[in-house]
């Protein structure tokens, strides 16, 4: 009991610093509705047809942000903040005091949860409102929160696991886009893949949680049956990233 | 010196006994021991790389010994470090804290961690930040935000609190306004262990210090008296005016600015010659100085590195 409370208690200080973060909070906001309008201004014109359904290129879209949003705000964020702070000795006067590692971290994740359901009604309700996107509703809204929440903690995992190879704070957004943005490309996020795609592009997007996460939300959108496999494959990278992270996470600057 | 009661038992808040730490193949502590007594200001002082962070650290639970045994509010820190956290205040040599939230905020915060925290607005008040309770870490000066890593460290009432170089970088008035903060944790009656490359700030402070050099403690004693400063005969030390001719017992060569320096049997019976020859003989003996060797002196022979210092008394 005294675990949540110092949680709830923790993600009170997260939150009030990440809003006050001009960058963390305009750019982890900005960003996805950014990219919204721009691709939707640029390709969003027509339909596609995806597993099977024609759905407008925006709705498209409007999943993909959802998406993107969610990744920005678990994977890049928790990376980079925690590098930095890692750097700047936050981390380990932290581990100095008697609040247990997993509280902290946990509020992390909580936090970096709250601003992705957060962000997915904005991106959602901007969609709904400009581009007539679909909103999931009912048994399928219940579907992709469970979407949501797997695939943010998985991020949030995965975001604690890549420190381990940051080498310090400067290399931390350089090495976070290098391993996150060529995969948001191949799953689709920024651009649909169509049907003569190489297999090996394909296959690799396959392999990443990336594209599993986004088919997941997608299917929200559009109203197509989940696929779990999608959601357990999100939910084995989360668990991989959560051993890794537990293995190799340093409460300490590297240098 | 503020007493914050005996141990039970007769311990001590700190014992080390023989620890030894190595990074690979580099020593960094070569079997030390310290006591440290409870209510106690305890100096660490040594050079950059003797050791000293190295061993706060282990005390601190950050690092594991590789020997020795160790006792911090009887407790391992190695394997109780759970039930030595929430008793310790630490500030450590470099550390940031969130940049986005107040002083208050800050100090509320880590005062949350902990079973029995001290009042947030005392512990502002204690370090004198009071005035800037409501602004964000990121608007303090050097000095302030370490006043602030003090105040985090001190937010759980600590029994026992590790400053690790607490001045460093500081301007001299940023020191004394530490030093203040220091004496005010004194006068709380807690334990304090500080390392510190500063002769001035281990004299002031410290009620004992300890002199580390190369991962071994080469003196201890209290600053007064540490490596017999007390019992060393002082040295005389005067410059007669061109000319005069000062009694043979107590001259010797002139050094290239004219001084003379005697090391005399009794100082006493010296200064009365030396005054009384001056009288008799109408010498002006405007540069007289009577002196013991600092601890600075002390210091850099005992760390090897005994480069000559201007000395004053």
């Amino acid at each position: 009991m005294r675990a949540a409370t110092m949680t709830l208690n923790q993600v009170r200080y997260v939150d009030k610093a990440f809003w006050r973060n001009p960058a963390s909070a305009f750019f982890t906001f900005a960003f996805p509705l950014m990219f919204l309008v721009i691709f939707t201004a640029l390709l969003g014109n027509g339909d596609i047809v995806v597993a099977g359904r024609q759905i407008s290129l925006s709705t498209y879209y409007v999943a993909g942000m959802a998406s993107f949003a969610v990744i920005t705000a678990c994977y890049n964020n928790i990376a980079i903040s925690l590098t930095f702070q890692r750097d700047l000795g936050v981390l380990k006067r932290t581990h100095g005091t008697p609040l247990p590692a997993g509280v902290y971290l946990t509020a992390r994740v909580i936090h970096a949860l709250l601003v992705s359901v957060l962000l997915v009604a904005i991106t959602v309700a901007f969609g709904a409102v400009l581009y007539d996107a679909d909103v999931p509703q009912g048994a399928t809204l219940l579907r992709f929160l469970v979407v949501l929440a797997v695939g943010a903690a998985s991020f949030c995992a995965l975001g604690f696991a890549v420190t381990a190879v940051i080498p310090n704070a400067d290399a931390a957004a350089p090495i976070v886009n290098a391993t996150i943005l060529p995969l948001l490309f191949l799953s689709g996020i920024f651009i649909p893949i169509g049907d003569n795609a190489p297999a090996w592009l394909v296959w690799i997007a396959r392999v990443f949680p990336v594209k599993h996460f986004a088919d997941g939300i997608a299917a929200g959108f559009i109203g197509t049956p989940l696929n779990w496999t999608d959601v357990l494959v999100v939910g084995a990278w989360g668990a991989a990233g959560l051993l890794l992270a537990v293995r190799y996470f340093s409460w300490e600057p590297r240098t | 010196m503020a007493e914050g009661g005996p141990g039970v038992d007769g311990s001590a808040a700190v014992m080390v006994n023989s620890m030894t730490k190595s990074y690979g193949s580099t020593v960094a502590v070569a079997g030390i021991d310290l006591r440290i007594e409870y209510g106690q200001v305890f100096a660490l002082l040594g050079p950059n790389g003797a050791g000293k962070t190295t061993t706060v650290e282990i005390l601190e639970g950050y690092r594991r010994r590789d020997g020795g045994e160790v006792s911090v509010l009887g407790l391992d820190p190695g394997r109780q470090g759970a039930a030595l956290k929430p008793r310790i205040g630490i500030v450590l040599q470099s550390t940031g804290v969130d940049r986005y939230l107040t002083v208050a905020e800050t100090v509320a915060m880590y005062s949350s961690y902990y079973p029995h925290p001290r009042p947030v607005d005392e512990v502002i008040e204690l370090v004198g930040l009071a005035e800037k309770r409501t602004s964000r870490v990121v608007k303090l000066s050097g000095g302030q935000q370490r006043r602030l890593d003090v105040a985090i460290a001190l937010a759980g009432d600590p029994d026992l609190l590790f400053l690790d170089e607490p001045t460093t970088g500081f301007d001299p008035s940023a020191r004394r306004e530490a030093w203040q903060v220091v004496k005010n944790l004194a006068s709380l009656g807690k334990t304090v262990l500080l390392t510190t490359h500063y002769m001035d700030e281990a004299q002031y402070l410290a009620d004992r210090v300890a002199v580390i050099a190369a991962g071994r403690i080469v003196a201890e004693g209290t600053p007064a008296a540490i490596a017999g400063r007390d019992t060393i005969r002082p040295r005389l030390r005067y410059r007669p005016p061109a000319g005069a001719t000062p009694p043979a017992e107590l001259t010797g060569p002139p050094n290239t600015d004219g001084w003379i320096e005697v090391v005399p049997e009794d100082l006493t019976t010296a200064l009365h010659q030396l005054t009384g020859w001056a009288i008799e003989h109408g010498v002006a003996l405007d540069d007289l100085q009577i002196l013991r060797p600092s601890l600075e002196e002390v210091y850099l022979q005992l760390t090897g590195d005994a480069a000559p210092v201007e000395v004053t008394s």
